[in-house]
């Protein structure tokens, strides 16, 4: 029975936690609308933009990958199972 | 989705297991090590095909790392070139359906303590230690708890992207493959057990999460690299 609780408790906790997900879908998106803008206003400066747009849209994605992280730990390698 | 399996143990020091991603890295380094020799054998003056394409190779790395640290640190060139190739064939490795050794925390986190210890190590090289320790409680000693947890958040943070990419690659893939079984099992089962919906559809994603995550992630990972270490250089 506990342990029933704590493995559905850790599935949503994982869903929960990929709720994450959200903020950097956000911003990676806002970062390449502006970038598409900057393309468009000075197109021979493409291959700059696009080189730090990705190194950028790497660095906003960590909070995601956080998350996803935290996610597959509750899912694979449960911590809380065995302390029961 | 599993971890890595262990394939078998040496039986030294107590045991030392050798997991499907060490077998993978070998088969990564064998790949690399016989295209190099390949590329790199019988050079002439006035290149040829092959040697075209390496050369090009090269030079890319040296220009990139000459246009990111600067012309004074091109010697740092090698070693990204080394790292962003090794890492570019060992995700690629998951095109050919072997688990990409880049999936496994272990490896990602090696190059990411590397890139820690080239920080540490260059910076106090370059700087000296005094103004190397100084930076941490710039611009004033009460920044320093900060400064000191974001000098260990840097690698930390950049083995989890390396790895959360490919291993998100991974389980978004498996997920999609029983998904599939179970789909063609419930509308064609009366039909064949084969999982007919398995072909063709997957092959779409793997486009993304195979292709595209591959060869961004090196990229990024070598950039992060170059940045913060020439950043501690300065």
């Amino acid at each position: 029975m506990e342990k029933a609780i704590v493995l559905a408790a850790s599935a949503i906790g994982a869903g929960i936690a990929m709720i994450a997900g959200f903020g950097p879908g956000v911003g990676e998106g806002y970062a390449v609308g502006k970038a598409c803008e900057a393309i468009g206003r000075q197109p021979e400066a493409q291959g700059d933009i696009t080189r730090t747009m990705l190194v950028g849209c790497a660095i906003a994605e960590s909070t995601g990958i956080y998350s996803l992280v935290i996610a597959l730990i509750l899912l694979f390698v449960n911590p809380f199972v065995g302390q029961l | 989705m599993n971890g890595p399996q262990i394939l078998f143990v040496i039986p030294i020091l107590g045991g030392i297991p050798v997991t499907e991603t060490v077998r993978n890295s070998w088969i990564a380094m064998a790949v690399i090590f016989l295209v190099a020799l390949w590329l790199a054998s019988g050079l002439k003056k006035v290149p040829g095909r092959k040697q075209a394409v390496a050369e090009l190779a090269v030079n890319t790395i040296y220009n990139l790392v000459g246009n990111t640290m600067g012309k004074d640190k091109l010697y740092f060139a090698p070693y990204m070139g080394t790292l962003f190739v090794f890492s570019l064939c060992s995700s690629l490795l998951s095109l050919f359906g072997f688990r990409p050794p880049t999936g496994d925390l272990n490896t990602t986190m090696c190059w990411a303590l590397i890139t820690f210890g080239m920080i540490q190590v260059f910076g106090v090289k370059s700087k000296g230690l005094y103004a190397k320790l100084h930076t941490l409680i710039e611009p004033m000693p009460l920044m320093f708890p900060l400064n000191f947890i974001g000098e260990f958040s840097n690698p930390v943070s950049m083995m989890f992207r390396h790895f959360g990419n490919i291993a998100a690659g991974i389980a978004i893939t498996s997920l999609l493959y029983s998904g599939l079984a179970a789909a063609s099992n419930i509308l064609l089962g009366w039909f064949t057990s084969i999982p007919i919906l398995q072909l063709g559809i997957p092959a779409i994603l793997s486009v993304y999460f195979d292709l595209f995550t591959s060869c961004l992630q090196p990229y990024i990972f070598i950039m992060l690299t170059m940045v913060y270490v020439s950043n501690s250089m300065e």
